[in-house]
């Protein structure tokens, strides 16, 4: 998890040097820098930002800083004024959490449907992608094209055929079904992604191995999986914060038990749309697990933005 | 197998996920040394264990239900009889469906167009700024959270109190309009504006999308060009109109489609936010209301293949674009 080989620019952390002057040779990200500075001394461009930075930013806030006051100032008073007359509380994470709502054990559910939907589209790519690069067969691009181009589908196209499906297997309401439909509606991009990492791993590499008499196995666990540890962690936590953030899958194919948060959050603000105790709580709830893990894994997730749509 | 179908405690649950994971992985790597040696095994073998598992589940799972919902699209509420077009008919003429398309064009022209252009802006202006780490992160972070947890978010902004003696708004936006001498308003209720405050939790969590790809592009423009464009005089908003927005055109229209194709599907917002109630709702929030609320399967499946004929355009324009650009170069 270590070693990022720079195959496409991370743009947020590209200027990690920025403003270290060093005597000599200039870095070219510092000599565009000295070049361009006088952009931002202008007032009206520093102040364009600052609004937008605000507007992006005080949204949030204001749920977070509501979350943790007490149910009765929210109902009577602003956040705002908060500033004025600090009250925090942890009652209504303790409420949200452990009373009625119980999203204590909906969150359990989000764990344990996110996991397996994101480890199983991606041993099922990996072999997938591993043949559409390296290994020849006839139909091979037609059959490639033709699973990238299922991306497009969207997912509503599927939903009642598959429902039935499960319901005539016995296995609708399960997180068995959670989990084959994640998988399914991931495979097109998973393998697109990986295969097109794979495919930047030297030729000379591969037919040295095969040269050495080295089968499939010793190939893809020696030679390729070293390399694509970044390109899976990439794909993996694109995956995981879609599943763990999906509203619509969870609510066809989940059923009271096994629903995850985003289910029953989306519930609690339709049937208790003015208890912002609740629902700002609950909302925090459902979203600190993706922001500590977009947070410590950044530039994975932005690599494999770029690469997904910039190539797409 | 209640254990397999239904775990009831979390230490079930857990063990059950933890049982799903290494199932997946031990099936797959047994595949893969299953056919290991590359000489004994027909190569056709090979690529069939490696492929078909892959093609198996996606034929399974996207090509053949997408084929019988375009087929009970011209069938009845109950699939039970055939009635043609009637369901197309109903979807792109009575009232309350026009209302739907309309809200649907509005989603897909502006998200596209508004987090495209304040996602450029803002990376322009903090282009190899002190704080350029920080300030992305700030705009980027909504991509990370739920729409049904942005909603609540933006939800809370438009919270209205009614206008009376002794009581507060507890909406910041309402706030505002109090402060500034204004009547507070009812932002998802009032009608037809109702539609753009829903479309700018979209535009809020979209920006970060186009910023980071839009970022992306304009540090890769050559120093070369930013030089002689220098040069020949060009500065702040001439720069940005005649050499940054040329360069990074590419970029652009991949941003563009791809948040219009996001935006077409999308219906955690419109569901959370309002239900699709007071003239709000969108294709997708549609078709979920048909199929699994009222039961109307027909209808359902017509608005969900009317979704993918909807994305068709915006993928044809994008693929020919990028053959363009290529061609350029």
């Amino acid at each position: 998890m270590t070693a990022v080989p720079p195959t496409l620019p991370t743009s947020l952390d590209a200027d990690a040097s920025h403003d270290i002057q060093r005597v000599g040779r200039l870095s070219r990200a510092e000599r565009r820098a000295i070049a361009v500075k006088g952009k931002l001394s202008s007032p009206w461009a520093s102040a364009i930002a600052i609004i937008i930075a605000i507007l992006w930013t005080v949204p949030s806030i204001g749920l977070l800083v509501t979350s943790f006051r007490p149910a009765i100032d929210i109902r009577s008073s602003g956040w705002w004024t908060v500033w004025t007359d600090p009250q925090f509380t942890l009652d209504n994470y303790d409420d949200v959490l452990f009373g009625s709502a119980d999203l204590a054990s909906f969150f359990v559910n989000s764990i344990v449907i996110t996991l397996p939907a994101v480890v199983i589209p991606i041993s099922i790519a990996l072999l997938a992608s591993y043949a559409f690069a390296w290994i020849d067969f006839k139909g091979r691009n037609l059959l490639f094209v033709a699973v990238f181009a299922l991306q497009i589908v969207p997912i509503q196209i599927t939903l009642i055929p598959l429902l039935s499906a499960y319901v005539d297997a016995e296995i609708n309401g399960t997180f068995w079904t959670v989990w084959l439909s994640h998988s399914i509606f991931a495979l097109p991009l998973a393998i697109f992604l990986l295969h097109n990492f794979m495919k930047e791993i030297p030729a000379s590499l591969i037919e040295a191995a095969r040269m050495d008499g080295a089968g499939h196995v010793k190939i893809f666990f020696q030679v390729l999986l070293p390399l694509l540890v970044p390109a899976i962690a990439s794909f993996a936590i694109f995956q995981f914060l879609w599943v763990w953030n999906d509203l619509l899958v969870g609510l066809t194919f989940a059923n009271q038990d096994s629903r995850p948060l985003t289910v029953a959050v989306a519930d609690l603000a339709g049937t208790r749309g003015n208890a912002w105790h609740l629902l700002t709580a609950g909302a925090f709830v459902s979203m600190i697990v993706p922001l500590i893990v977009f947070l410590a894994l950044q530039r994975y997730f932005v690599r494999g933005l770029l690469a997904g749509s910039v190539k797409g | 197998m209640d254990f397999f179908t239904s775990p009831e405690t979390t230490a079930e649950k857990l063990g059950l996920m933890v049982f799903a994971m290494l199932l997946f992985v031990v099936v797959m790597g047994g595949l893969l040394f299953a056919v290991d040696k590359p000489k004994r095994v027909p190569r056709w073998v090979v690529a069939l264990c490696f492929v078909g598992p892959a093609v198996l589940l996606v034929v399974g799972g996207l090509v053949y239900p997408g084929i019988l919902t375009i087929i009970s699209s011209f069938k009845n509420k109950t699939g039970a009889e055939w009635v043609g077009l009637d369901n197309y008919v109903t979807a792109f003429t009575t009232d309350q469906f026009q209302i739907v398309l309309r809200n649907t064009a509005l989603w897909v022209v502006l998200v596209p167009i508004v987090s495209t252009f304040i996602g450029l802006v803002y990376a322009v202006l903090v282009d190899r700024t002190r704080f350029e780490k920080l300030a992305k992160a700030l705009v980027f972070l909504p991509m990370a959270i739920s729409m049904v947890g942005a909603s609540i978010i933006w939800k809370f902004v438009y919270e209205y109190r009614p206008d009376q003696p002794g009581i507060q708004q507890t909406g910041l936006l309402n706030q505002l309009l109090v402060w500034l001498g204004l009547e507070p308003q009812q932002f998802l209720i009032n009608q037809p504006t109702n539609t753009l405050f829903l479309i700018a939790v979209m535009v809020w969590i979209q920006t970060g999308f186009a910023m980071t790809i839009l970022s992306a592009a304009i540090k890769a423009i050559p120093d070369d060009i930013v030089e002689a464009a220098r040069l020949d005089g060009l500065h702040g908003v001439g720069m940005f109109r005649y050499i940054t927005v040329p360069s990074i055109r590419p970029a652009l229209v991949v941003v563009v489609t791809t948040i219009a194709m996001g935006t077409l599907k999308v219906f955690d917002i419109v569901r959370t936010m309002t239900g699709g109630q007071f003239g709000t709702s969108v294709v997708a929030n549609e078709f979920y209301t048909q199929s699994f609320r009222l039961a109307n399967e027909g209808l359902g499946a017509a608005l969900a293949v009317i979704l993918f004929i909807l994305v068709i355009p915006i993928v044809v324009y994008n693929v020919r674009q990028l053959r363009l650009s290529e061609e350029v170069r």
